[in-house]
């Protein structure tokens, strides 16, 4: 922290985590059950109850994909909002990640000492594919589902790149094999071998069956606070050293939709502010936003851990393995738990676990700074954070 | 050429309807089974008050409710509204009175409807009880609404042979209930309808209407020239309105594609078809379609198309090969 604005600013501290167990439908439980079940571990991991929270956060992906119009207010007895600021975030794909960061900021700030921040989707209660499809008088429908409106960039990505088409099972493998690491994830694969993922179904070619994210219900929260509550937090907490937003139309004249400016812009920012030069060797951990598989090579190459056009020789080589000296998603990523809404606080609260050494069987050993990750929309918001294991400037 | 003699601007009505699914959870679950059974229930707090409908969560305290008890199916009206013209949908065809009703045994007001012959036979303080719906399924609608309850206007308890609790008649509301329930609903469908009119602005008419000639007319930005197809009337990257028109294509060039093979629910295309990103010639980006008229195994980056129009269509039913040779990655990398 070299400038007088930043040193100004409250350091945010993450001492709660909490998830829920995601699954295909949790019928067991309605949105209010959902919710509840990860702000109350995140309390719990945090040692304080309701009372202590000053501000609640939420995020979730478009009312059309629940049916319901302002689930801030609908959960605020859940959430134990009653009397408290309640706002919600509203960035698509990207907003677990936006919501995280716009808590953070009531942090940093010191309009609040200490937020409740949480996002979620219960995916079996509508259709996320006809809430993206509206017919709208006029317009051409889109003649493609979501992955095949992804994977005519994917196709760019390799013809730019000249990456063999065998990169995206790679990831595939990969991230659903630390999924089984991972107990709150939705797929659990523990006979998938890379021989199915390769030959399993041809969808949008070029994007397999496997390669695709599942459609989950689950929730994700974070409790954030200051100086004081980290010290009185009985759980060493992550430090967050920077974040930032990005967004840009889905569609217009220059916008490269393989490594979108916005999101190399947004990872820029998060850096300098960090202070990270070289992000390949001096970031331990990273969660990304990883829908389908080919995105981890290309995002390498957006957020700076690879040159152009060298993201799969990354993947390639192992580096992004569990083992390997940049481990990308290891908790299985959305490949393996895609609750649309939670999804970018998933890979956000991943990254705090990381750094605290909370992430049971898939932490990365001695992780010290991790990456969190997300976008949404036609690859149109951009949400990052980094955070690392000491006080920012410490 | 600068902007042309301004048609009437589009509209048209979007309908928006979807069955929504809500997992109910306990409390839910047992409040919607009670009604079926002509039982409402209701959530006592730590703090001894009962909140009906039953929340699963205390709004005071945030603890989570548990202890669900028995309510009047009867009780006062503490504030109300007359709805003269009731849309589709609501409780009652006829107009009718919204009131919150505090149920015998209860702290807090069920919002439900009236059925009232007019605004005047409603007041504050009224007694009123529910009329169950003739067939109920566990749902809120089991209350078919509420209609004035004479008799125990002069203070009666209200209770009338035959409902459930009525051997209970001297017990005070509310009472102990289990809460459980043989073959319990655990979710609902909920169909939500949103009608809305679409407008899509002058620029997009303005295409529309090129379109319906068969020509595809975009809108060239003053600042970085490039040409928008379809035209927004502004760009997004200079930041300024744009007006003037420039006619792209008709041929163009694949700059990147997927072949889709799973059938989309809504689209009456057989599998596979290739679903492709067209830069038409002159345009500064790609738009998408259909290409068709070629295997799919043979569509290709770089592969040269033009539109293919049918009788009826207001957009180009699919692309297909202009037979020209294939354009050089050079000439469409920009635009991926």
């Amino acid at each position: 922290m070299t400038h007088g604005t930043q040193r100004a600013k409250e350091p945010v501290a993450v001492v709660g985590v909490g998830q829920t167990r995601h699954a295909a439908a949790r019928r067991d439980v309605s949105l209010a059950g959902l919710v509840r079940e990860a702000a109350r571990r995140a309390l719990d991991d945090a040692a304080l109850d309701w009372a202590d929270i000053d501000a609640v956060v939420l995020g979730k992906a478009p009312d059309f994909f629940e049916g319901v119009m302002m689930p801030e207010l609908y959960l605020a007895d859940a959430l134990g909002a009653v009397g408290k600021p309640l706002l919600r975030v509203h960035t698509a794909g990207s907003v677990g990640g936006s919501t995280a960061l716009v808590a953070a900021d009531l942090v940093a700030a010191r309009v609040h000492g200490t937020v409740l921040t949480l996002a979620f989707e219960k995916q079996s209660e509508s259709n996320a594919m006809w809430g993206l499809s509206l017919p709208v008088p006029f317009q051409q429908p889109l003649l493609a589902g979501a992955g095949g409106f992804f994977a005519p960039h994917v196709r760019a990505y390799m013809r730019r790149t000249g990456a063999p088409d065998t990169v995206g099972t790679l990831v595939a493998y990969k991230d659903r094999r630390n999924a089984l690491r991972n107990p709150y994830a939705h797929l659990h694969e523990a006979d998938l071998t890379l021989e199915q993922v390769r030959s399993s179904p041809m969808l949008w070619d070029p994007i397999r069956y496997s390669e695709t994210c599942p459609s989950s219900d689950g929730a994700c929260a974070m409790v954030l606070t200051g100086r004081t509550g980290a010290r009185r937090a009985p759980a060493p907490p992550a430090w967050v050293h920077g974040g930032a937003m990005r967004s840009e139309p889905t569609l217009f004249a220059g916008k490269d939709a393989v490594s979108p400016r916005a999101g190399r812009d947004c990872a820029a920012d998060v850096y300098r502010q960090a202070g990270i030069t070289d992000p390949r060797r001096e970031i331990d951990a990273v969660e990304i936003y990883v829908p389908f598989s080919w995105y981890e090579p290309m995002w390498l190459e957006n957020l700076g851990f690879a040159a152009e056009g060298e993201g799969w020789k990354l993947t390639e080589s192992g580096a992004t393995a569990l083992d390997g000296d940049l481990p990308v998603n290891p908790s299985g990523g959305v490949l393996s738990t895609n609750p649309i809404g939670a999804s970018g606080m998933l890979r956000f609260a991943e990254a705090a676990l990381q750094v605290r050494g909370h992430a049971g069987d898939h932490q990365v050993p001695q992780a010290r700074r991790a990456l969190g990750h997300a976008y949404g929309g036609g690859s149109q918001f951009f949400a990052m954070w980094l955070v690392g294991a000491e006080p920012p400037g410490a | 050429m600068t902007a042309s003699a301004q048609p009437a601007p589009l509209s048209a009505p979007l309908t928006v309807e979807f069955p929504f699914t809500r997992s109910l959870g306990p409390v839910q679950s047992a409040f919607l089974t009670g009604l079926r059974e002509r039982t409402v229930l209701g959530a006592r707090t730590a703090g001894g008050r009962v909140l009906v409908p039953p929340p699963e969560y205390d709004p005071g305290t945030a603890a989570e409710l548990r202890e669900l008890v028995e309510i009047a199916p009867a009780g006062t009206v503490t504030s109300w509204a007359w709805n003269p013209a009731p849309r589709r949908g609501q409780p009652l065809a006829a107009p009718f009175a919204w009131v919150l009703v505090r149920l015998d045994g209860a702290d807090s007001g069920l919002l439900h409807a009236l059925a009232a012959p007019g605004p005047e036979a409603v007041r504050t303080g009224a007694r009123v009880r529910i009329r169950w719906a003739g067939r109920r399924t566990g749902a809120v609608t089991d209350i078919a609404c509420f209609e004035p309850d004479t008799e125990s206007d002069a203070g009666s308890a209200g209770e009338r042979a035959g409902e459930p609790g009525a051997d209970r008649a001297d017990a005070p509301w509310p009472r102990p209930h289990a809460a459980a329930f043989a073959d319990p609903v655990t979710a609902v469908t909920l169909p939500a309808r949103l009608e809305y009119t679409h407008t899509p602005g002058r620029a997009q008419t303005r295409f529309l209407h090129a379109l319906a000639e068969r020509r595809i007319l975009g809108e060239r930005c003053p600042g970085c020239r490039k040409v928008y197809v379809p035209p927004r009337g502004a760009c997004p990257t200079c930041g300024v309105a744009t007006a003037e028109q420039a006619e792209v294509g008709p041929a163009g060039t694949v700059t990147t594609f997927c072949v889709v093979n799973i059938k989309a629910k809504n689209l009456d295309i057989e599998v596979p078809y290739v679903y492709a990103h067209i830069a038409l010639d002159g345009a500064g980006l790609a738009l998408h379609g259909r290409i068709g008229g070629i295997p799919y195994d043979e569509v290709r980056m770089g592969l040269r198309v033009e539109p293919v129009w049918t009788e009826g269509s207001r957009y180009p039913d699919h692309y297909r090969p202009t037979g020209e040779p294939d354009a050089d990655y050079d000439t469409y990398k920009d635009l991926l």
